[in-house]
């Protein structure tokens, strides 16, 4: 793949966000559009997401994550939008210059005329919670061990216990268990359930995996591996109710308390962030403070459900190919279209350089004074004939069209003024 | 037949690992033991990266001298062995009137110890040059020779370029006796097996009580473990530019506010005594306590930035000051024992035991020569140790030229602090080979960013099983049974 330096819309992430976002802007006219994905391949975290529930609302099917970001995938490569794999952002400038490197394609240094931010989120961890005790191995985020599970082929422990009933937290709950693996329980500190009731009832209910609501660590035991945890019961005011402590042991506590958007590329490129949720703030077409920088998904804020990312990934690609297309149109500049000789008008008046790609565009005009001959309806650019065709007649109460076509472009291109004029053959 | 060696350093924490360089510029073998599975993974591995000015110590205390001696030697040795140090200064902050007038009795101190650039500030100096401080500040004491450091990176360069000078570095490998002639060391036991040596060196920090009493010296010397907890912060979100402490008090230096050579602000430690030489755990109570302490000097400090904990221990000793008239209890030990040849004996080099350390080498040098070692610089020696290249401090074109040598560079596993696949091959295949995920981490800083290493974590673990040659079952965080993974899936357990 050839890296070009311009494109008219760069991608960042190739979750489902990013994807969409990828689809949509090439359908919205934009011609340049690169997908660029820090991992191996395509498709963000939804690769480690084998478990099903993807696709009912936008497929009315229910796809495991891969096979859902399969259908995105194939229309990626079917519209030929480029791809940057295994390629790390480092930086992006309010001027939307993308700076990123990969072993491939070495230290790159592109620009575009708007970009898609879809880095997604990453989770909260441990010292986030400040949950005391000793550091081990054995602590894990749920995702990390999800990608270990799922993606590495490798099991992170054999006795589980989750913090949190976040979503992926309980299906991790479930895929454990799958594999052999004892999940000892599964802790909450609110009063409610945070993840959603059907990963209740498929993943911990089916399992017989208890949930401890207002429960959480109290502290983490053991020096190399995690030996045990020490949970206890929290009252209203969140504070550890004394004499309700448990030693539970395992070598394994996965943490599932909560998501993050992840936005420090955002803010290097001066994007303002919402302090509630710690996503970009963005008008409805998801566009940022930053004119011709978008942003779709988790990055935002976090969804519950992949569907309704793909939707805005859908939105904020549709409204960034379409600035795309605007901002070329500014950059390339346009051609004059004046009347010359014998002719009153025409319209169009300018001419979008961008637009001369495959499509022929008509000049319609009328003529001053009648012509009972046949007459040359000519184009020119200065003493140069650009394009021309005949007419057996002109008469200023009938239109006259002359068609630039392809074959004409180049020539238009040169030009800063194209003269019509009508004249005898 | 037994390996012997001239000189035998038990420890490699930053004290042990310093003096290793020290000797390998003499002619003499060297051999350095250490018993976890990478150098500096003791006190030297947590604690606030400070390099004191000297004000602190008791003046007349051998803790005194060696911290203000130490101190002015650090920007030589950073520039032999490349490793990062900032003199950026610190500032003793006092809040209320009672507080200021107990810097006059510091400032006092520091003068008798011999600290250069100390100077008084008023309230108002201390607000503008502070942006994040307590507006109710009083004044400070401004020390400038105070300085900031990357304890891993001093520790593992030191040791490096003794590697590189021909000493020899045993991981993994733990102290169990010494083999004694008469009144005289010959040698060690240790579970890799008998070493005999000349001169044996206890550099065993939280350990050296129980290595002095196995030779028989000061069997009244005991370690006692003082806990400090801290928690680190996001550089995006806060930024403490400066080395805040509060006014000291019978405690110790207090809660500091202070940043680390990466940007991010850190708070801590507390002191707490505890009984058990492997004890880092944080607890609740720690934590606060930290916290409202570090609130007196920054009040705007918000619990959401907090991205990393820790806790270290500090070897507290009771050696007792030697100068006479000085009755203080808790001075650094360094002698050669009279009753027992062939030892260097060092004990209870707690904080300013960093700052302290290359003049303690110094001093071990010395008392060696006084000993009648006559000790002849090699020929060959090099002084100097040339850092690794780091992605994070490349400018755009640097960066583009080093992946352009070594597309390896071009792969950025940690996405927080921008660590490359080729910094992390380079650490594995250096001097002191890092073996383990911690090892990687306390090398290139990877994985103490906000993600805490969620992202680059199994992508470390791949590289190091490939670099390796062996399983990433294999591959541990920090040594025997702190492995990360324990069995492919697919797998019926036992199997």
């Amino acid at each position: 793949m050839a890296v070009k330096e311009l494109y008219d819309v760069i991608v960042i992430g190739s979750g489902p966000g990013g994807l969409a976002a990828a689809i949509a802007a090439k359908k919205a006219g934009a011609d340049d559009v690169l997908i660029i994905e820090r991992d191996i391949e395509l498709g963000g975290i939804l690769l480690q997401c084998i478990h099903n529930g993807f696709g009912v609302e936008i497929f009315k099917e229910d796809l495991p994550g891969p096979t859902y970001s399969q259908r995105f995938i194939k229309e990626v490569r079917a519209l030929g939008i480029e791809t940057m794999l295994d390629t790390m952002v480092l930086d992006i400038t309010p001027l939307k210059k993308v700076y990123a490197s990969s072993k491939q394609h070495g230290f790159v240094v592109l620009e575009a005329r708007s970009i898609v931010l879809a880095m997604g989120c990453r989770e909260r961890t441990r010292p986030m919670i400040r949950i005391p005790g000793t550091r081990p191995s054995g602590v894990y985020t749920a995702g990390t061990a999800q990608r270990w599970t799922n993606v590495e082929g490798y099991l992170p422990g054999k006795r589980f216990v989750i913090l949190g009933s976040g979503d992926i937290g309980m299906i991790m709950a479930r895929r454990l268990t799958f594999e052999g693996a004892k999940v000892e329980r599964v802790l909450e500190v609110m009063p409610h359930l945070t993840g959603l009731t059907r990963n209740y009832v498929q993943c911990l209910l089916d399992f017989d995996i208890q949930l401890q609501l207002r429960h959480t660590v109290k502290r983490i035991i053991g020096n190399d591996r995690v030996e045990a945890i020490e949970s206890v019961k929290v009252d209203e005011k969140w504070k550890p109710v004394p004499g309700t402590e448990e030693i539970i042991p395992c070598d394994t506590l996965l943490l599932s308390v909560g998501l993050i958007p992840e936005n420090e590329l955002s803010k290097k490129a001066g994007v303002l962030l919402d302090p509630r949720i710690g996503g970009p703030i963005v008008d409805d077409s998801f566009q940022t403070n930053v004119p011709g920088i978008f942003a779709a998904g988790n990055v935002v804020h976090v969804y519950d459900l992949v569907d309704w990312v793909t939707e805005a990934g859908y939105v904020a690609g549709n409204a960034a190919g379409e600035y795309a297309i605007k901002e070329r149109q500014k950059e390339t500049g346009s051609i004059t279209i004046q009347a010359g000789d014998n002719v009153r008008y025409v319209v169009p008046q300018m001419l979008d350089k961008a637009h001369l790609t495959d499509k022929p565009i008509s000049l319609q005009m009328r003529v001053i004074n009648p012509i009972e001959d046949p007459v040359w309806v000519e184009a020119h650019d200065g003493s140069n004939l650009v394009a021309r065709k005949a007419e057996r007649y002109v008469r200023p109460g009938e239109m006259v069209t002359l068609k630039l076509r392809p074959k004409h472009f180049d020539d238009v291109r040169k030009a800063g003024t194209l003269t019509i004029s009508v004249n005898p053959k | 037949m037994l390996e012997k060696y001239d000189y035998i350093v038990i420890g490699g924490g930053v004290v042990g690992s310093v003096i290793t360089r020290w000797l390998s510029k003499y002619e003499g073998s060297v051999l350095l033991i250490e018993k976890e599975s990478d150098i500096c993974m003791g006190s030297t591995s947590s604690n606030t990266a400070i390099v004191h000015a000297g004000y602190d110590p008791l003046p007349g205390s051998l803790k005194a001298r060696m911290n203000v001696r130490g101190n002015e030697m650090w920007d030589t040795l950073a520039g032999e062995l490349e490793f990062p140090f900032e003199r950026r200064g610190d500032y003793v902050v006092a809040i209320g009137e009672e507080e200021f007038s107990n810097l006059t009795t510091l400032i006092e101190q520091g003068k008798k110890n011999g600290v250069p650039g100390m100077r008084l500030l008023m309230g108002d100096e201390v607000r503008s040059l502070e942006k994040e401080i307590n507006p109710e500040v009083s004044g400070a004491l401004w020390a400038e020779t105070g300085g900031i450091c990357d304890p891993f990176a001093i520790t593992i360069s030191a040791a490096e370029n003794a590697v590189v000078n021909g000493a020899k570095v045993m991981l993994n490998t733990a102290f169990e006796d010494f083999i004694m002639d008469g009144d005289r060391i010959i040698g060690i036991k240790t579970n890799k097996g008998d070493f005999g040596c000349r001169w044996a060196i206890n550099c065993a920090g939280l350990y050296s009580d129980v290595v002095m009493h196995k030779a028989g010296v000061r069997p009244e010397f005991k370690i006692i473990p003082r806990k400090g907890e801290y928690f680190v912060f996001d550089r995006a979100d806060i930024t403490v530019n400066n080395v805040l402490f509060p006014t000291p008090t019978e405690k110790g230096k207090g809660i500091l506010v202070t940043t680390t050579l990466h940007g991010n602000t850190i708070i801590g430690p507390n002191s707490v005594l505890i009984d058990d030489k492997e004890d880092r755990s944080c607890t609740t109570a720690g934590l606060d306590e930290i916290w409202e302490g570090a609130q007196k000097l920054v009040p705007g400090l918000k619990r959401k930035h907090i991205i990393g904990m820790f806790a270290g221990l500090r070897p507290y000793g009771n050696g007792p000051c030697k100068t006479p008239g000085i009755d203080y209890q808790h001075d650094y030990i360094i002698e050669i024992p009279e009753k027992v040849k062939g030892f260097v004996n060092l004990g209870g080099i707690e904080s300013p035991g960093l700052a302290s350390s290359p003049a303690i080498a110094e001093e071990v040098v010395a008392m060696l020569q006084d000993a009648g070692e006559t000790l002849k610089v090699k020929k060959d020696w090099n002084p100097i140790r040339r850092s690794r290249p780091r992605f994070r401090d490349m400018d755009h074109k640097e960066r583009e030229r080093m992946i352009r040598l070594d597309p390896r560079y071009g792969r950025v596993i940690c996405r927080c602090e921008n660590v490359t696949e080729g910094e992390i091959i380079a650490e594995i295949h250096s001097p002191i080979p890092a073996t383990t995920y911690d090892a990687i981490k306390r090398r290139t800083w990877l994985g103490t960013g906000r993600c805490q290493g969620g992202f680059d974590m199994p992508r470390v673990v791949e590289i190091l099983a490939g670099e390796l040659g062996v399983s990433p079952l294999e591959i541990t965080k920090k040594g025997s049974g702190s492995d990360f993974l324990s069995r492919p899936t697919k797998n019926v357990e036992g199997k």
